[in-house]
């Protein structure tokens, strides 16, 4: 490892990269993840050496970016090299040396020109990383964004030629109906090759970008909108904005990881990308949340890239050996949620214990319906949580030609040697006054 | 709050989980308990000393609350309170349960009581005399269920108190007494 005063020009080579909790990098707008590989140094082969070696780490390429993210917590700190700033991809060269070694790639970057040799130790397809290495670094995609910021701050907001309108103002073929005329186009003409249809699914992913762009457009204008019409905005068109702020705001993943982006750490990355994801949805439901609700959500977010309810359940299932702060948790009833590691029963207990406290509900009880009302969260999840308050003595059932209800339990309260005293404090006192005054 | 009869109900008996069989085990118990206790009061009040479990005992459904108990229900009360000694089946099937709020021996001990209050030490009397005869009336002996009443009857044979002798029909069936 290189020491002194040597590496201290480049350092600006490196910036620090942001990472989630979960380890996940921080992605900025419009940035998208392409590839993943694991076990890579990156290394300077001038002499001295140039800057401090990064050793035994996660490399990922997205489209504005080299990331290098440590695979343990080590003394290291994930880095990321900006694709603007490399000047030069060297292809590797072939030769009777190179097949002892392990494979390396050298780009050399600005400032100070400074080569920079990525070693690749673990396993992976590191000719189709070359090529993405070298797509990614040749779409310049960082270039469009600042042109359309440029744009966007020259002609204000919601003018700018992405989205559904294109600049002659006629509706572009996006989403779904264009992707099924596209395919009805093809069906009838039968020369052409199945691989068209594929590429055809390449266009919805691209457009999908587009589309998430768009739902941020939206978004932003749902959020000024109520300040410029102050005073007209009643409950109802309040409500409907939120709703479909929450809409367009889980349609947000731009960047999912992949099959193809993360290759063998597929569920690794997969795990970690929802982790960070969950938080959200999470707090919405209130610190637990069903796995089948879970999948909707994500899967929703993800677009176009859909994963399989068992790849969900393995990215759960990861999160044990990652420092994350949500975990699985199995009912006895067999429900498997998601929740909280910080979440506690106790808080949502005593909202039972509110619920089932007043005067209306003492007499009627209530239903896991009911509760799921009150408490904002999935009727399935919400018996989950009677049915505990009930396994703590806090509830007790009544089953009826009507169904299954859950009352205060008033049992403990009733004194077995006197049947028919009735203490005026207490809950039991309480239900008979309740339940009195419909008598009388 | 309603009566059955001249029974005064508690106010428990209009809590719908009253009439549901409780799954929790501590909130089950107490259930079982509250239930035991007000089945003997009702009994011993109105004089009941059977109950069939499959039959409409007025205790087992509210038509107040629209609630009735179960077959299962039932069977675990009436068991609860078979297993304190406060009840009998008659049957393996568990239809029928016999109903003593006194224990035998308690019935035994009234049955001394009568004897000694109406100076009955070295008489003959009928069984069926002691369950409904002048001097009967007004005590607890009045209406007993005969079987309960055989059993008292011979416990006490058995303490050499009295003794039991048969007649040509059940009906006169006879004691002597020495006590």
């Amino acid at each position: 490892m290189a020491s002194g005063s040597s590496n201290i020009g480049v350092s600006g080579l490196f910036e620090n990269a942001e990472v989630t909790t979960s380890g996940r990098p921080v992605l900025r707008r419009n940035e998208v993840e392409c590839f993943l590989l694991s076990s890579v140094d990156l290394d300077s082969e001038d002499d001295p050496p140039r800057f401090i070696a990064l050793k035994s780490g996660n490399l990922i390429l997205t489209t504005h970016r080299l990331i290098w993210i440590p695979s343990q917590s080590n003394a290291y700190v994930p880095s990321s090299v900006p694709l603007a700033a490399i000047t030069q991809i060297f292809s590797h060269k072939k030769s009777i040396k190179a097949m002892f070694h392990s494979p390396r790639i050298r780009f050399q970057a600005n400032p100070g020109s400074v080569v920079v040799t990525i070693v690749f130790r673990g396993k992976g397809d590191f000719d189709d990383f070359l090529t993405k290495f070298w797509e990614c670094w040749r779409g310049r995609a960082w270039e469009e964004d600042e042109k359309i910021e440029s744009e966007t701050s020259r002609a204000g907001p919601g003018t700018g030629a992405q989205g559904l309108y294109g600049n002659d103002g006629t509706v572009r073929m996006v989403g779904l109906a264009g992707i099924l005329r596209k395919e009805q186009e093809q069906w009838e003409s039968t020369d052409k090759s199945l691989q068209d249809a594929f590429q055809d699914l390449n266009a919805l992913m691209s457009k999908a970008k587009e589309m998430v762009s768009l739902a941020e457009k939206m978004r932003q204008k749902l959020l000024s909108a109520p300040s410029s019409q102050n005073g007209s905005t009643d409950d109802v068109e309040m409500g409907s904005k939120e709703e479909m702020q929450q809409l367009m705001l889980s349609v947000g993943i731009i960047s999912p990881v992949t099959k193809e982006s993360a290759g063998a750490l597929y569920h690794q990355e997969l795990s970690r990308q929802l982790a960070d994801f969950v938080r959200i949805p999470l707090e919405q439901a209130g610190g637990m949340i069903s796995l089948t609700d879970m999948y909707y959500h994500f899967n929703r977010a993800r677009g176009t890239e859909l994963i399989s309810p068992d790849d969900l359940w393995q990215a759960c299932t990861l999160w044990e050996k990652f420092d994350v702060p949500v975990m699985l948790r199995k009912f006895d009833s067999g429900v498997i949620v998601i929740q909280n590691k910080s979440h506690s029963d106790e808080e949502v207990m005593s909202r039972i214990r509110m619920l089932v406290n007043k005067a209306e509900t003492l007499r009627t009880g209530v239903t896991a319906s009911d509760a799921a009302l009150t408490l904002k969260i999935a009727p399935a999840m919400a018996k989950e949580h009677l049915l505990t308050a009930e396994t703590k003595g806090l509830l007790c059932r009544d089953m009826s030609p009507d169904g299954l209800r859950f009352y205060f339990n008033l049992f403990p309260e009733i004194d077995p040697t006197d049947l028919h005293i009735v203490k005026d404090f207490g809950t039991y006192g309480e239900w008979v006054k309740a339940t009195s005054l419909l008598t009388v | 709050m309603q009566k059955l009869a001249d029974f005064k109900l508690p106010q428990f008996f209009n809590y719908p989980p009253y009439f549901t069989l409780q799954p929790v085990r501590d909130t089950r118990e107490k259930q079982i308990q509250l239930w035991k206790e007000l089945i003997l009061d009702y009994c011993k009040s109105q004089k009941i000393f059977l109950i069939g479990v499959e039959e409409d005992f007025p205790l087992f459904s509210n038509s107040a609350i629209d609630r009735t108990l179960s077959h299962e229900a039932r069977e675990t009360f009436l068991s609860a309170i078979v297993g304190e000694g406060r009840a009998e089946w008659l049957d393996k099937g568990h239809r029928k349960c016999l109903i003593l709020w006194h224990r035998i021996q308690d019935w035994a001990d009234l049955i001394l009581k009568f004897v000694r209050d109406n100076g009955l030490e070295d008489s003959v009397m009928t069984v069926e005399e002691i369950r409904s005869g002048t001097e009967s009336y007004g005590t607890e002996l009045q209406g007993i269920d005969r079987t309960i009443l055989m059993r008292a009857l011979k416990l006490l044979e058995n303490k050499g108190k009295l003794a039991l002798f048969k007649g040509t029909s059940a009906d006169d069936e006879g004691v002597k007494f020495s006590v």
